[in-house]
């Protein structure tokens, strides 16, 4: 029976899968499904082509995130990356990743439930983050295909913005799910009201 | 007849909506567009308050931010009150309650002020010289007496129901201050297309330009100009204009603080949305265009209700469209208040003005204002006003070319401007940390060395001509934005220029005067002489010795005046004197707007485990360990923590019990060198610990004191799985890194937290292999295949685990990792499975207790980061044929291996049924004198169950050689006899966890 359930279902700690959106007119804060994530650590070869892993490429500058498919991978410093996929591929994308990294030292490390995802999305998105991100986000300094760790508040994060649509994901720390929800919930209240900029 | 005082046509108000507030229960009517100040004036109400020391009669003095004596307690509804409000920035919305402040019974007849008939004996450093002595009349009397009577306005008792918001934001160019000179520089940055954002502290952008009806720009109104610019500036989409909002702090790095006021001013409390917003900016350059702060002319009975500031009576006539009174005098020292003038009296005002400057010394103003019709009397000085709670006449003499006052003439008026010169405001450039220096010709202190990407324009340094200002803002801007673009504006002159004065000549005792100099703290001239001819020469020492300066407005009317008279008694140049500091916020900010978002649930962010819920839903006690929460018990029914607890010890030592151990800090390590990189982070040795093993491991600071540990399994040959105590996870992981990436970066290992991965339950206790082993899959429980501190791979109801043997208490034990999201359905399935073993879960409090039975150290609780591996009985865990680990070097320091030391030892009481107190001291012999020579203290005593007595463990000199001797333990009441052993007290042969 728990066999059954535990590939069916995990219990995710912000609810069941899709939880219901929140947020304003401006802003939709809905917390992500059940995903696969791993932690990529691996110190690339300094002459040759930086391997493919499952597709992705790896010697993107640091803070950028590439994307095949589903699959993405976040390089959050010279050797360290997030990656992250649909939670069927699990077993694949470890297989894909392991294999590529043969014969190099690395560390592949299974987080998916180490990691919450949370998307914030609408036009006011960017903004809404900025009540507790003190990076810069504008299209500029922060366009399609960025990712860093910051804060969010009090909490730590990564964030990540995928494509050219105002749609950011936040990845926390399990713990501290329910704490970044709540932020950035209020986050999407304050900005609301007159006079918003 | 409602608003009297109501101009008939101009203004800026919105006549088609008119309104009601209150003041005082009283209602007072006003239109959209007013301020507080603004409604009372034109409804004739001028006294506003009390004042601080004296309780004098005060009004309104300015229009703007710096006013001082105008405070108002303002209510918005239930839990919406706020005390000292200056009237003249809060708007008036229908329904807003305002009332005055510092008074008793009422505003008009106040006790408070026989303070003022008093005045002679509240002098400066009243409560320096009077509270002294006796010492001891200081707890019960003068201290209780001083907090009573301290503080302004009344602290609101009720929770704030209103959100706060916080906002980061990123410009190129920030502009503070949207009068001519920050509007220029907008548009003038704003046409190159970079960020910009400009904020005002007003409910409209314009500043100046607002009450200024007869000035024109570049050929058009000024008001006109106005309109066109911020239609403008509106239009372009790299620009964000901010009204209503602060910069109140100006910090490193160009992080500029501003407040920004968003729902006070809208009616209903139902209004979506944050009531203010606090904005974090970093700006590439800064432009500081907060203009100017008209100075108070100092003469006696100078805060009389009706006697404001020149320009404010301007302010209130042209862009409120209300007369402070029929009859002005205005009194000056300077051409700028012809302005004010003349506008009151081409508003049909009486208008009378004096003027302290000589007739050869005034500029064209003065035939201006005279073919205006109006009394002119130039080389006169202001002696004094008439009048209680409103200013009736202002007492003027002329002065003779040797100083001497001519006779007294009384002006009879209703209200008086005074214009003692102007003050660039400085504030948040010094608060920037640059440099101001003095400027002779217009008698302060401007901008001079920045200190940051930074520069201020127009009135904020000195430039107060309107041309001059919109050029050199426009400058300023252009600057700011990278560009040399420059445009010269052309404008209507304004008159401007002054002649410094600092007390006003009289022909009155000056020992008798009372000359306002601070209003807000009620610090006259006298009390600044008093101050410097005591000894306090230092402007930072008058300050402080005064109150002069202090308070929410900050000095901002007061600060030249006090700084020239405490020059003027030294004898000394101003510069010479300097001035105080400049501290932020500029002015008052809500304590929700620093506080933003950061309340309730946000406050921190609590961490919980996947079994949280489940505890919960126990009635489980939780406790505070960092920023998790964690089960502390879990009472049944009728049960207290001890009781709890105890039944809990039972449980474990005699059935089984489950806890959550989830909380341990986790830590991948791998990689080829990951068990040389172990060797040299710990004190064991990690190289021959085969896969599929366990070790308890320490971890030393340099220092060779214990920081962290826990136990540690070999996964594979190039993989650990390392555990660390709940609150040292990040730290550990940090100083491993740290030690990675500097001084071993050769080492092939890499380190990734898995603290949130894996939700670990611990089930312990004689029955635990029974409970699981229906559940487990793919692993052999026996002992033989299995021991103890042994970990395998394998599955537990269908979820992969990383299964540990192992035992934090002593019993056979387990403790099942598994992945985060799998935890609660685990947990529930063993819960389930060991109901008819009696599976009791257990908290915190009972892990406690049964570790302390086994002699197990808690770090932080044994150790406080002066304990060594020795000083704890440890010392075999170390290495000894490593070369090196981290510490190492430390454990072979004098003070480390000389005797001496406290190590740790078990304390039994005499009285069993008595527990000690921990971090309770202990000696030898309770007959020494005092101070008494402390061996050591207790670190931690419990209740034993299962020992049936209390048990303790200390850190004691030499403790180790002293087992079996008595010593004695402080108690709330004394001492008491406790006797030396181990540090173990159950099962102390150690078989149990081997079962």
């Amino acid at each position: 029976m728990l066999e059954t359930r535990y590939r069916a279902a995990r219990a995710l700690p912000l609810g069941a899968l899709a939880r219901a959106a929140t947020g304003g007119p401006n802003v939709t804060v809905r917390p992500a499904g059940a995903e696969t994530r791993f932690s990529l650590r691996v110190r690339l070869p300094g002459q040759q082509a930086a391997p493919r892993v499952a597709g992705l490429a790896l010697d993107g500058p640091i803070n950028t995130v590439v994307t095949e498919g589903e699959t993405w991978a976040a390089r959050l410093g010279p050797d360290e990356w997030l990656i992250g996929g649909p939670e069927a591929d699990a077993d694949l994308l470890q297989g894909r990743i392991a294999q590529a990294l043969a014969g190099l030292p690395h560390a592949l490390v299974e987080v998916s439930h180490r990691n919450v995802g949370i998307d914030v999305s609408g036009p006011r998105a960017a903004v809404a983050l900025n009540a507790g991100c003190p990076l810069d986000l504008s299209e500029a300094a922060f366009p399609a295909g960025r990712a860093t760790r910051t804060l969010l508040g009090k909490a730590e994060i990564v964030l990540i913005r995928l494509t050219a649509e105002s749609r950011y994901r936040v990845e926390c720390w399990r713990s501290f799910s329910t704490y970044v929800h709540g932020f950035l919930n209020e986050a999407a209240f304050g900005v609301e009201g007159p006079a918003e900029h | 007849m409602a608003q009297p005082f109501r101009l008939s046509r101009g203004g800026r108000i919105d006549r088609s909506r008119p309104l009601v507030f209150q003041f005082n229960g009283r209602p007072v009517q006003g239109y959209a567009g007013d301020t507080v100040a603004s409604a009372l004036i034109a409804n004739g109400i001028h006294l506003v308050g009390r004042s601080f020391k004296y309780h004098r009669p005060r009004g309104i003095l300015s229009h703007g931010p710096d006013e001082p004596s105008a405070l108002l307690s303002v209510d918005r509804g239930p839990g919406r009150i706020d005390p000292n409000n200056r009237a003249s920035v809060v708007e008036v919305r229908p329904g807003l309650r305002t009332a005055s402040q510092n008074h008793w019974p009422s505003l008009e007849y106040d006790i408070g002020a026989v303070n003022d008939l008093l005045s002679p004996v509240f002098v400066a450093g009243f409560y320096y010289k009077t509270f002294m002595w006796p010492r001891k009349f200081w707890d019960k009397v003068y201290e209780p007496f001083i907090r009573a009577a301290a503080g302004l306005g009344k602290a609101p008792v009720e929770a704030d129901p209103d959100r706060y918001a916080n906002r980061h934001a990123h410009c190129d160019v920030l502009i503070v201050g949207a009068g001519p000179a920050g509007l220029a520089a907008a548009l003038a940055a704003a046409r190159t297309g970079k960020r910009v954002i400009l904020a005002d502290e007003g409910a409209e952008p314009g500043g100046a330009l607002l009450h200024d009806t007869t000035s024109e720009i570049d050929g058009r109104p000024a008001a006109q100009w106005l309109a066109e610019t911020l239609a403008d500036l509106d239009g372009r989409e790299n620009v964000i204009l901010l009204p209503r909002t602060t910069a109140f702090g100006y910090y490193n790095h160009n992080h500029v603080a501003l407040a920004e006021r968003i729902t006070d001013h809208l009616p209903g409390s139902a209004t979506p949305g944050p009531r203010e917003r606090l904005w974090q900016v970093r700006a590439g350059e800064v432009v500081l265009a907060g203009g100017s702060h008209e100075r108070p002319l100092v003469f006696a009975d100078n805060d009389r209700p009706g006697i404001l500031l020149a320009e404010s009576v301007r302010v209130f006539l042209n862009r409120y469209g209300v007369a402070p009174g029929r009859r002005i005098v205005f009194a000056t020292n300077g051409a700028s208040a012809y302005t004010a003038a003349l506008d009151a009296r081409n508003a049909g005002l009486d208008v009378t003005l004096v003027d302290l400057r000589l007739e050869a010394d005034c500029g064209p103003e003065l035939a201006r204002l005279r073919a205006a019709g109006v009394t002119v009397l130039t080389g006169h000085t202001v002696i004094g006003s008439k009048g209680r709670k409103r200013v009736t006449g202002l007492i003027v003499a002329p002065l003779g070319s040797d100083g001497r006052c001519g006779g007294r003439r009384v002006l009879d008026c209703d209200c008086v401007g005074m214009s003692g010169g102007w003050t660039p405001a400085v504030h948040l450039f010094s608060q920037s940390r640059g440099k101001l220096a003095y400027d002779e010709g217009i008698d302060a202190f401007v901008p001079a060395t920045s200190a940051q990407a930074e520069r201020s324009a127009g009135a904020a340094r000195g430039r107060y001509d309107l041309a001059a200002c919109l050029t050199d803002g426009f400058a300023a801007g252009a600057a700011a934005a990278g560009s040399e673009e420059q445009r010269a504006f052309v404008a209507t002159p304004t008159l401007t220029g002054f002649q410094p004065v600092r007390i006003m000549p009289t022909d009155a005792d000056p020992a008798k005067v009372r000359a306002f100099v601070d209003f807000q703290n009620d610090v006259t001239a006298k009390d600044i002489k008093l101050a410097v001819r005591e000894g306090f020469h230092s402007i930072e020492h008058v300050k402080r010795y005064t109150t002069t300066g202090m308070a929410t407005d900050q000095g901002k009317t007061s600060n030249m005046n006090a700084l020239g008279i405490v020059a003027g008694q030294l004898d000394k140049a101003l510069p010479a004197v300097g001035t105080t500091t400049f501290r932020p916020p500029y002015t008052p900010v809500s304590f929700g707007t620093l506080v933003g978002p950061a309340r309730h649930a946000l406050f921190d962010p609590i961490r919980t485990t996947p079994i949280h819920a489940w505890a919960e839903s126990q009635g489980a006690t939780f406790e505070n360990v960092g920023l998790w929460r964690r089960a502390w018990y879990f009472p049944r029914p009728g049960e207290d923590l001890h009781a709890a607890v105890a039944r809990e010890c039972k449980a474990v030592r005699e059935g089984v019990g489950i806890f959550d151990a989830s909380t341990l800090g986790k830590i991948e390590i791998v990689g080829p060198d990951a068990a040389e990189f172990m060797n040299r982070m710990y004190v064991n040795p990690w190289a021959k610990l085969a896969p599929g093993r366990c070790r308890y491991g320490l971890m030393l600071k340099e220092d060779g004191y214990i920081l962290d540990d826990g136990v540690v399994a070999r996964v594979s040959d190039e993989c650990f799985h390392v555990t660390t105590t709940t609150g040292g996870a990040p730290r550990v992981l940090a100083h491993m890194e740290d030690y990675l990436q500097t001084e071993w970066p050769d080492l092939q290992v890499f380190l990734t937290s898995t603290t949130e991965q894996w939700a670990v339950i611990a089930l312990q206790g004689p029955k635990a292999r029974e409970v699981i082993a229906p559940l487990v899959d793919e692993i052999d429980l026996s002992p033989e295949a299995f021991p103890h501190m042994a970990m395998r791979t394998g599955r537990i109801c269908g979820v992969p685990t990383r299964l540990f043997r192992v035992s934090f208490t002593g019993e056979l034990g387990f403790e099942i990792n598994v992945p985060a999201d799998h935890a609660l359905a685990v947990w529930e399935a063993i819960v389930a499975a060991g109901q008819p073993h009696g599976i009791t879960p257990y908290g915190t409090e009972t892990m406690h207790v049964l570790r302390a039975e086994k002699g197990y150290i808690i770090v932080g609780q044994e150790t406080d980061g002066t304990v060594t591996p020795d000083d704890v009985g440890l010392a075999g865990m170390i290495a000894k044929a490593k070369p090196d680990f981290v510490g190492k070097r430390s454990l072979a320091r004098p003070d480390v291996v000389a005797s001496g030391r406290k190590q740790l030892v078990g304390l039994v009481t005499e009285d069993p049924k008595l527990v000690l107190d921990e971090g309770a001291q202990i000696v030898s012999d309770t007959n020494q004198p005092i101070p008494m020579r402390m061996l050591g203290h207790v670190t931690s005593s419990y209740w034993s169950p299962n020992c049936h007595r209390s048990i303790a463990m200390a850190l004691v000199a030499d403790g180790r050689a002293l087992l079996g001797r008595s010593l004695y333990v402080t108690t709330p009441t004394g001492f008491t006899r406790v006797t030396v052993s181990e540090p173990v007290f159950f099962d102390i042969q150690g078989e149990r966890v081997h079962a």
